[in-house]
């Protein structure tokens, strides 16, 4: 099928193109120089505004903990349900949506590609079962490796040729896609009833340190050439003062760094901003923050902004589920993983009167103010656990108008604005800053060529906004700007229209990435008896059914590493 | 077809309601869902209007008039408009649903959910009704001439708030976890009460004139369940903390003698049981613990 988008505002910043009036042919799933007139479809998009698909890296859509947030949350369920609608299935859920539901909603924000960013490595079939569901979008799923005994062992003994080896087999073995680490030996010290408080403080029963942890897998993915830096969800989450730590980890890694390529991305940085001592204290720390991270190219991040409203937390990182469980004595699920991880969930209202809450507001719109290179910083909910994506809208129209921002600031605790910048921060985003935070960015830390931009031979996954940007003055009129990207006019996936103006078209089946890494055959042959014989000691599964075969994947796409390891 | 009654409203002026009558035609095997059907939605809406109103019958649309036969006529004023529903409607849900004004006559069993997140207003059941009536109620009555289901006054599952206001009268019995998280309000009940009745009560009071199941107010944390039956037994968690000879529900005076015990200990909850003495014999011992 051939498609002619024309007379569209086209924004295209990997392409450098601003607001140019452009014609989009797309043709076999790919946008082509030009298709014939005659023949293809032609869609008039005059004046609208014209993106790549968008390209969300952090959001939790499949997995065993999001699926222990749907069946512990009816409550999520029954006021927010959607009817079958043709092709469109029916489903229910806010903050955790149901499988599908997931898929058609973000079709319809005009995503397209949208990452699963931490996966047990010994549930990720759990988590391909789930994938392989979600229609429409692109997706890829990152295992947890930071609380990996087999990791922390090679580790601590040097091997770290030894740890690239199994991080190799298992990120093969389960079809993952990048390193995810979640509090650095934080969760393996709870799990014996410990705690690692300092960045420098040694797991118990392993002697090592996260910053050995992270700096470790911060050399075996260079050595492993995995397209997308480690993706580091630091120790010390939501504690006052935790900023500190957030700069420590950052500036552990600094001399590992090579070039202008990022290194490290650190995630939902907005739970690790924090200054103050304690909550009564609690303060912004996002202009220390946004400081290094301006001064040092080896670093990229994403917001992680809290939405006012109910919403469901998960994360891998258990002892911070376990502490804000003991802070809203309200419904509480923990898992344990094995040697792997582990996760916790705990439901929690953000409310505007709160003043903890709306400190955490103020700082995650900070950071992507204050960062000033948008190419290195990512606009994110972690959906769940700032708010459900669906929400992104409101965070644009926040990020692009200062007084969208000053409507939420008045409504909050007096104090909660004296001690965060946000008041003073006059910046706006333009819709080429949005188009790089929510799209271009995030494809090019990913590593997806394919993805993020409208050039020739990229993936024909284009979103359409009812809105012209020429015309429209996002700082006034921040609620149209909310309103066209809730309902993208027209979403194209691989040359596909998938929904129009809020309504699903069509649900194709998308791609799951996976990256086939391969460490050296000799150290691997060493490497494989050994996890062999640790698997019978540690595991409750054998070694042989732990490897997810390539088929399961309903429609599998594996991606090389960058350069040949070792 | 024009039919109306006068009701007298609590400041004595006399209105006229205008009914509007609805029959269920036949029996359904697939449930029905009725959240339309409350004066606050047919109000305002012609008799054309209303017919053609569309609901789910199991995964089908259909239209109202395939489902009830309509007589009378519908009013601009949700609260001069009665509804009344008949026939056999154990398959009909959510009847009453979000209500805020208004009469609703239900002539015969129903289903579940009925008076949902009310707010106002009053529903009659002369009938039983199914599970989960008045669930989410923040103000208006309820008045069940029959049984009640399991949850009546309770919060949609995984909310920890259940009925916040308003009034239930059930005639005869009540299934388990009645006011489960109950909040605020009164729940009475004529007959008997199933097992964890008042369980994670916050507020409110539950009268039961009948005999209560096992686990009275587990974990409830504050309010009051009045029992003038039996009792198999008093959760472990809960204290003796005195003998009253009498005490009040809704501002009416009920003759006792009561034991008053008070927990759940466990949840440091400061909830009250009132037990009547003369049909509980076999907590005589609890007398013992008394300061």
């Amino acid at each position: 099928m051939e498609y002619l988008l024309k007379n569209g505002y086209v924004v295209d910043p990997a392409n450098k193109i601003d607001c140019e009036r452009k014609d989009i042919a797309v043709k076999d799933g790919k946008i082509v120089e030009s298709v014939d007139e005659s023949k293809a479809k032609v869609i008039d998009v005059k004046d609208m505004l014209v993106m790549p698909g968008g390209v969300d890296l952090h959001s939790h859509i499949a997995g065993s903990k999001v699926n222990i947030g749907r069946l512990f949350r009816p409550e999520d369920h029954y006021k927010d349900y959607e009817v079958k609608k043709g092709v469109r299935r029916s489903g229910v859920g806010h903050s955790v949506p149901s499988i599908f539901t997931t898929g058609y909603r973000y079709a319809t924000l005009g995503y397209t590609t949208v990452f699963e960013p931490a996966t047990p490595p010994l549930k990720t079939v759990h988590t391909h079962d789930e994938l392989n569901d979600i229609p429409i979008l692109d997706k890829a799923c990152f295992p947890l490796f930071g609380n990996n005994w087999f990791v922390m062992e090679y580790i601590r003994d040097g091997k770290l040729e030894e740890c690239a080896a199994y991080i190799a087999w298992l990120m093969r073995s389960v079809k993952g896609y990048a390193i995810k680490v979640v509090d650095p030996g934080g969760v393996e010290a709870w799990k014996w009833g410990g705690t690692v408080q300092d960045f420098d403080q040694e797991v118990p029963r392993f002697g090592i340190t996260p910053r050995e942890i992270v700096r470790g897998l911060v050399k075996v993915n260079k050595m492993l050439g995995l397209p997308h830096p480690i993706h580091v969800h630091a120790n010390q989450l939501g504690v006052p003062g935790n900023y500190k730590t957030t700069l420590r980890t950052l500036d552990a890694v600094k001399d590992l760094a090579a070039g202008d390529r990022p290194i490290i991305h650190l995630t939902h940085v907005q739970f690790n901003a924090y200054g103050g001592v304690d909550y009564l204290s609690l303060s912004s720390g996002a202009d220390a923050v946004a400081d290094y991270v301006n001064k040092n190219p080896h670093v990229t991040i994403d917001i992680g902004q809290v939405i006012f409203g109910d919403t469901t937390t998960m994360t891998a990182d258990g002892p911070f589920e376990y502490k804000l469980f003991t802070l809203l004595r309200g419904k509480w699920a923990n898992a344990d993983v094995e040697v792997e991880t582990g996760a916790g969930v705990v439901p929690i209202t953000y409310s505007r009167s709160n003043y903890v809450h709306a400190v955490m507001w103020a700082i995650g719109l900070e950071l992507a103010l204050l960062i000033e290179d948008p190419w290195r910083v990512f606009i994110t909910t972690d959906h769940p656990n700032g708010g459900p994506f669906t929400e992104y809208p409101r965070v644009f129209s926040w990020l692009m108008s200062k007084e969208a921002r000053a409507k939420v600031l008045k409504k909050l605790p007096r104090l909660a604005r004296a001690r965060t910048n946000l008041k003073d921060i006059d910046r706006e985003y333009t819709f080429y800053d949005l188009a790089i935070s929510t799209r271009a960015a995030t494809a090019k830390i990913l590593g997806l060529s394919n993805k993020g931009h409208l050039g020739v031979g990229a993936d024909a996954d284009i979103a359409v906004y009812n809105i012209n940007p020429k015309e429209v003055n996002p700082s006034k009129d921040y609620k149209t700007v909310r309103q066209a990207f809730a309902k993208a006019y027209l979403t194209m996936k691989d040359g596909e229209i998938v929904a129009k103006e809020g309504e699903i078209v069509s649900a194709p089946v998308g791609r799951t990435y996976w990256v086939n890494t391969k460490a050296p055959q000799d150290i691997e042959d060493a490497v494989i008896p050994e996890v062999k014989r640790l698997f019978e000691d540690y595991y409750t599964i054998r070694y042989e059914n732990y490897y997810i075969p390539e088929s399961y994947l309903a429609c599998s796409a594996p991606i090389q590493p960058l350069e040949p390891a070792g | 077809m024009f039919s109306a009654y006068t009701a007298t409203r609590a400041c004595g002026v006399k209105v006229i309601m205008v009914e509007l009558k609805l029959k269920m035609k036949g029996q359904s095997v697939a449930p029905i869902e009725g959240e339309m059907l409350t004066p606050d939605n047919l109000a305002k809406k012609s008799f054309n209007e209303i017919l053609n109103l569309e609901t789910w019958r199991g995964n089908r649309l259909v239209k109202l008039s395939e489902v009830f036969t309509v007589e009378g006529e519908s009013t601009s004023n949700p609260s001069d408009l009665h509804l009344i529903i008949e026939g056999d409607l154990r398959k009909v849900r959510h009847i009453g649903a979000h209500m805020s004004a208004g009469k609703i006559t239900i002539n015969g069993p129903v289903g579940t959910f009925v008076g949902f997140e009310m707010s106002g207003g009053t529903i009659v059941v002369n009938g039983d009704a199914d599970a989960f009536l008045g669930m989410g109620m923040s103000g208006g009555m309820i008045e069940v001439n029959g049984n009640a289901g399991d949850a009546v006054g309770s919060g949609y599952w995984g909310t920890r708030c259940g009925m916040r206001g308003g009034l239930i009268v059930i005639k005869g019995n009540a299934g388990a976890e009645l006011g489960c998280w109950m909040k605020d309000g009164t729940i009475k009940v004529g007959g008997n009460a199933d097992v964890f009745a008042g369980v994670r009560m916050q507020g409110g009071t539950i009268f039961v004139a009948g005999n209560v199941g096992a686990k009275l107010g587990a974990a409830m944390t504050n309010g009051k369940i009045v029992v003038l039956g039996n009792v198999p037994s008093i959760l472990p968690s809960f204290n003796i903390d005195e003998i009253r000879a009498n005490t009040k529900v809704d501002g009416e005076k009920v003759q006792g003698p009561f034991y008053v015990f008070y927990g759940d200990i466990t949840e440091g909850g400061n909830g009250k049981l009132f037990i009547s003495v003369p049909k509980n014999a076999h907590l005589k011992y609890r007398e013992a613990y008394l300061l």
